[in-house]
């Protein structure tokens, strides 16, 4: 056996191809006939639709136009529910919704033509807050505006706190954020003969898109080919979005019996796309004189928007991270997921967690501060440990030493001695520059919540040719975070080969099974360990046929074995299905058990400097302490936390989007403010290395884990440099100013 | 790209002259592109008004930074770029290199120029407030006339100016300056990020002490109002005088109502207004700290 290239930085599979700009995006292809689509939106944030008008001056024969009349199948993208059309119909639940489909070969004509479709809505009255939602004078969708309401109870927390010493309340909110992938949303559709589509696009999850639109054309599944093509970062937002964009291509070419390519602007992909859903926590904690945690109490709620999409499973993972890597033992969690008239909110990188973890990260310094403790201290005392529960009742099996990680970034970060000069100079007069630091401690589940991954029943495949070249088949996604490195590694580390051996398939429904979507965290944990297993009943049958030897091998070993059995038998398959950890348990109806396979654990230190002129605060420092199990290629582990920590930065101080009246008024990078590099800190990232037993070579989920914490660590820092109750994410200078300085006097 | 193409129209003329004839020929009708950077984002937005628009990126009339009698005179297509890498610029007109590194990012100062960020008319231009304060002129040129105006003035009103149907920029001349060495020259971007930022606030300053006394003192913002602005009153609140504290306070009196920020996408009135006097407290604490000849 060679020497496994897990853990090592081999070189990206598809990292030749994108640097010598080889790799061709959706928007490159140009199939023969090829036409090009754009889509006519709504302008009300809720209303009847009375008419829609075709303005003159276009030769509007010329071009294919479709309406909800045009669906041949069912009108609805297909998700958790049916509730969303796919085009509108009658009535329009948010701007930006899709109500008429043109497509003509001369993008310029289209683009004229779309200003000249004229829907016509007759207004009904808009949700526009989760308190409007909640107040319900209006409701917007179901008979309540609730699209899941989540409880969870453990112990006695009335009893608790009516013992308890202290009882701190507090309230967070988060807002809505846009995920910014590089290559804006976009596919090509393909009539195929007998009726049958195929589409090709920028996405996460072909097998989602697949299951979408086969009702939606009235088609079975087989006769769905969706291939992905190179994507350009999905973060969540191709998670569910690019069924709808598919769905429409399909149509134009289905009407128009040519491909039509679909490919949204920037603006459009802000303004109709889905966003992180806003949140409002509620917390009520109560603590003993040590600062013990005695009760928590949590009421989470977050804006799903006009449709139920994926709301109530970002509901339930934000709400089972809602108590934070705490031992607490009476625990009641209420968690809702509530409608509104914006765009739908979707799956963005950390899928509700970064939204309760920022408030219960916030409110354990809130506890601090009343209680006079400091806030490393609260947290040492109150931490997991093996044989603890989980506000869910999760057994912790494996001792998660957050002290250690806690310890180690305090060290890294010289966080008690920065405090310490922090302090001291603001003290000095005639000092404009505050500093601070703060910190979040957190954890986040690995893989599908609950019986999610049970449900999902994963499979992939692998396949041996007779030149021993190794083929990896899964619809796990490539999308710039690795899939295609960190697979390949597995597979070349369980076979005993060389990596460049090994090849991954492209995800094509025609050509790979489906190893589930490309999300939550799971693609190296959950689909690394099936292509690991697919390897290693490669190697026994092998070993079985007396091709290889049974204590190790070279490669020019193992391509002579491929090759005598492809001889015998034809290339060797072997695939494997999903098998749940021994002893995981989840119970739905009770919201209880075994919520995740596994965690991975984390401690984040921000230092900010605050200018007290502009209220500007500048991220100076961020150190990045996790554990994940093994890093499977360290230098691409250490790329998911730094883009994840600059998100967060984005998330914290930078991000906000400006709605007016249901409408996002500032759908431009211009004026959504994301930061630029210039902004970001110097991450410092470390990893704690526990290999996980059931993980590929020990392996655990990382994607998200980087969202979770920056946010809550830099306002914390904030905080320290100023004084000002800070509850709120984005924090811009402009709310800084009114936090430090109240409300401001009008002249 | 959600422009309809057809509906405009662009030419390249070949030299400073052929682009005025055009424009003599049809007043008021051509646009002048110059670097794009503002063009070209509305275009691709397809909020570009439709119509005729003439290149003039690249004509050497219109180029390069010279010296001329103890004055700079900037041709109206000076990048970004060139002011910034301008050491000469740099020693006496120091603002006005910060302004170009604080404008867009190299992309955008390697195409964006002096002039367009000028006619361009946005309250929110990073170049203009130095400007002001450098007591800027403008050359204006069309087929007909020459003529020199102090480009405090020259914006009349949200994205309108003294511009005659068929005149150009043909350069900024930057007069030689009497404040002397001990100078104070302060300029703040208030823009939320690094680069690749559209201002809330732009703070340029320039002042000299005396004796104990403010010498000299030029005050000018952008993104506070319709125009950028020079802010006159303000500077005579404290010109000639000691800066202790009460001084200070009546000058941000003063300042705020001068100036008329808003609420908007991407700013509110309210923060616009406090960070610009706060600015300029920070600019006059500085000042006074300088102290100046004969303190």
């Amino acid at each position: 056996m060679g020497p496994t290239c897990v853990g090592q930085g081999v070189p990206r599979k598809e990292g030749e191809a994108k640097v010598a700009g080889r790799a061709a995006y959706v928007d490159d292809l140009r199939l023969p006939g090829m036409l090009h689509g754009v889509t006519v939106r709504s302008t009300a944030a809720r209303g009847r639709i009375l008419a829609v008008g075709f303005g003159d001056g276009i030769p509007w024969d010329e071009l294919v136009v479709v309406t909800a009349r045009d669906v041949p199948g069912v009108n609805h993208v297909t998700l958790l529910d049916t509730d969303q059309p796919c085009l509108a119909d009658g009535v329009v639940n948010h701007w930006d919704e899709p109500v008429v489909l043109l497509a003509h070969a001369d993008r310029h004509l289209l683009e004229e033509a779309r200003r000249r479709v004229h829907v016509e809505v007759e207004p009904l009255p808009a949700v526009l807050t989760i308190e409007d939602s909640l107040e319900c004078r209006t409701v917007v969708w179901g008979k309540d505006n609730v699209f899941a309401d989540y409880r969870v109870e453990r112990g006695d927390p009335d009893g608790a706190r009516r013992a308890a010493v202290h009882v701190v309340v507090g309230v967070y909110r988060t807002g809505a954020q846009e995920q910014l992938y590089i290559e804006t949303q976009g596919v090509i559709a393909v009539p195929e003969p007998e009726g049958g589509i195929s589409v090709h696009g920028s996405m996460q999850c072909p097998y989602y898109v697949q299951k979408a639109l086969g009702p939606i054309l009235g088609l079975p599944p087989e006769r769905v080919r969706v291939v992905q093509t190179v994507t350009g970062g999905g973060f969540g937002g191709k998670e569910e979005y690019p069924s709808m964009i598919a769905a429409h291509a399909a149509l134009l070419a289905r009407k128009a019996r040519r491909p039509v390519k679909l490919v949204y602007d920037r603006e459009e992909d802000i303004q109709a796309t889905t966003k992180r859903h806003p949140s409002r926590t509620w917390h009520r904690t109560a603590v003993d004189a040590e600062g013990r945690l005695l009760a928590m109490e949590v009421d989470f709620v977050i804006d799903g928007g006009a449709y139920k999409t994926l709301s109530p499973v970002v509901l339930s993972r934000g709400l089972i991270h809602s108590t934070g890597p705490y031992r607490c033992e009476n625990v009641r969690l209420r968690g809702r997921a509530v409608a509104t008239s914006a765009p739908p909110h979707g799956a963005f990188r950390g899928f509700g967690a970064p939204q309760s973890i920022f408030a219960v990260e916030r409110h354990l310094d809130r506890v601090a501060r009343d209680l006079g403790l400091d806030p490393v201290e609260l947290r040492r005392r109150n931490f997991l440990h093996r044989g603890d529960r989980t506000a869910v009742g999760q057994e912790v099996r494996e001792e998660p030493d957050m002290e250690g990680l806690m310890e180690k970034a305090l060290e890294e970060s010289d966080y008690r001695a920065r405090r310490v000069a922090c302090r001291r100079a603001r003290e000095r007069p005639g000092e404009t520059v505050r500093r601070g630091v703060g910190l979040a401690a957190f954890y986040h589940g690995s893989g599908f919540t609950g019986s999610g991954e049970v449900h999902l029943a994963s499979v992939a495949s692998l396949e041996c040719g007779p030149e021993g070249r190794v083929e990896v088949q899964a619809s796990s996604t490539e999308i710039g975070q690795g899939t295609s490195t960190i697979l390949a590694q597995i597979t070349a580390g369980a076979l005993g080969v060389d990596y460049r051996l090994v090849e991954v398939a492209p995800p094509d429904t025609d050509r790979v099974p489906d190893s589930g979507p490309t999300v939550a965290s799971r693609t190296c944990m959950v689909v690394g360990r099936l292509v690991e297993r697919c390897a290693g009943q490669a190697l026994e049958v092998l070993r079985a046929e007396g091709l290889l030897p049974g204590g190790g091998h070279d490669d020019a070993q193992f391509v002579e074995a491929c090759r005598v059995w492809c001889a015998r038998h034809g290339p060797l398959r072997t695939h494997a299905r999903y098998e749940p950890p021994p002893g995981i348990r989840w119970d739905p109806e009770r919201f209880q058990g075994d919520a995740y396979g596994a965690y991975s654990w984390a401690v984040y230190v921000a230092r900010v400097a605050v200018d007290t002129l502009t209220w500007e605060t500048r991220v100076e420092d961020l150190v990045a302490v996790q554990e994940v199990g093994r890093a499977v290629h360290p230098l691409l582990a250490a790329g998911q936390v730094e883009g994840g920590v600059a998100q967060g930065v984005g998330f914290a101080l930078y991000e906000k989007v400006v709605w007016r009246g249901g409408r996002v008024a500032n759908a431009r990078m211009t004026d959504y403010v994301m930061p630029t590099s210039e902004d970001a800190p110097p991450i410092r990232v470390h990893f704690v290395e526990r290999p996980y037993a059931h993980g590929p070579s020990g392996a655990k989920g990382l994607g998200e884990l980087p969202m979770d914490g920056p946010a809550p660590a830099i306002i914390a820092a904030v905080e320290d440099a100023t004084g000002a109750a800070l509850d709120s994410v984005p924090l811009l200078p402009e709310d800084l100013m009114v936090a430090m300085e109240g409300v401001i006097e009008s002249r | 790209m959600r422009a309809y193409l057809p509906a405009y129209h662009a030419e390249v003329p070949g030299s400073l002259r052929a682009a005025l004839e055009t424009m003599a020929r049809e007043p008021g009708v051509w646009t002048p592109l110059a670097g794009g950077t503002d063009i070209m984002v509305l275009l691709a937005a397809g909020r570009l008004p439709p119509g005729k628009y003439l290149s003039i990126r690249g004509l050497p009339e219109l180029s390069g930074i010279r010296e001329e009698q103890g004055a700079v005179v900037l041709g109206a297509l000076t990048t970004y770029r060139e002011v910034r890498r301008s050491a000469m610029l740099g020693r006496r007109y120091p603002m006005l290199c910060l302004a170009a590194a604080a404008s867009g990012a190299a992309a955008i100062q390697n195409r964006g120029t002096l002039g367009g960020n000028i006619v361009n008319g946005s309250p929110a231009a990073d170049t203009p407030p130095a400007l002001l304060c450098y007591d800027a002129e403008l050359e204006l040129i069309s087929m007909a006339t020459v003529r020199r105006v102090p480009y405090d003035g020259f914006h009349t009103g949200y994205k309108t100016m003294d511009l005659r149907p068929g005149e150009l920029v043909r350069s900024v001349r930057l007069p030689a300056r009497a404040e002397g060495a001990g100078a104070l020259h302060y300029y703040r971007k208030v823009g939320t990020r690094s680069a690749q930022a559209i201002s809330k606030v732009v703070f340029a300053a320039l002042g000299s002490m005396e004796g104990g006394r403010v010498r000299a003192c030029r005050i000018a913002l952008g993104s506070v109002a319709p125009t950028v602005l020079r802010c006159r009153r303000t500077e005579g609140v404290v010109t000639g005088l000691p800066l202790d504290p009460a001084r200070r306070r009546e000058a941000a009196a003063v300042l705020r109502t001068e100036i008329a920020p808003i609420d908007d996408i991407r700013s509110t009135r309210a923060y616009r207004e406090r960070v610009a006097r706060n600015l300029l407290d920070d600019f006059l604490a500085r000042l006074a700290a300088t102290g100046g000849p004969g303190d």
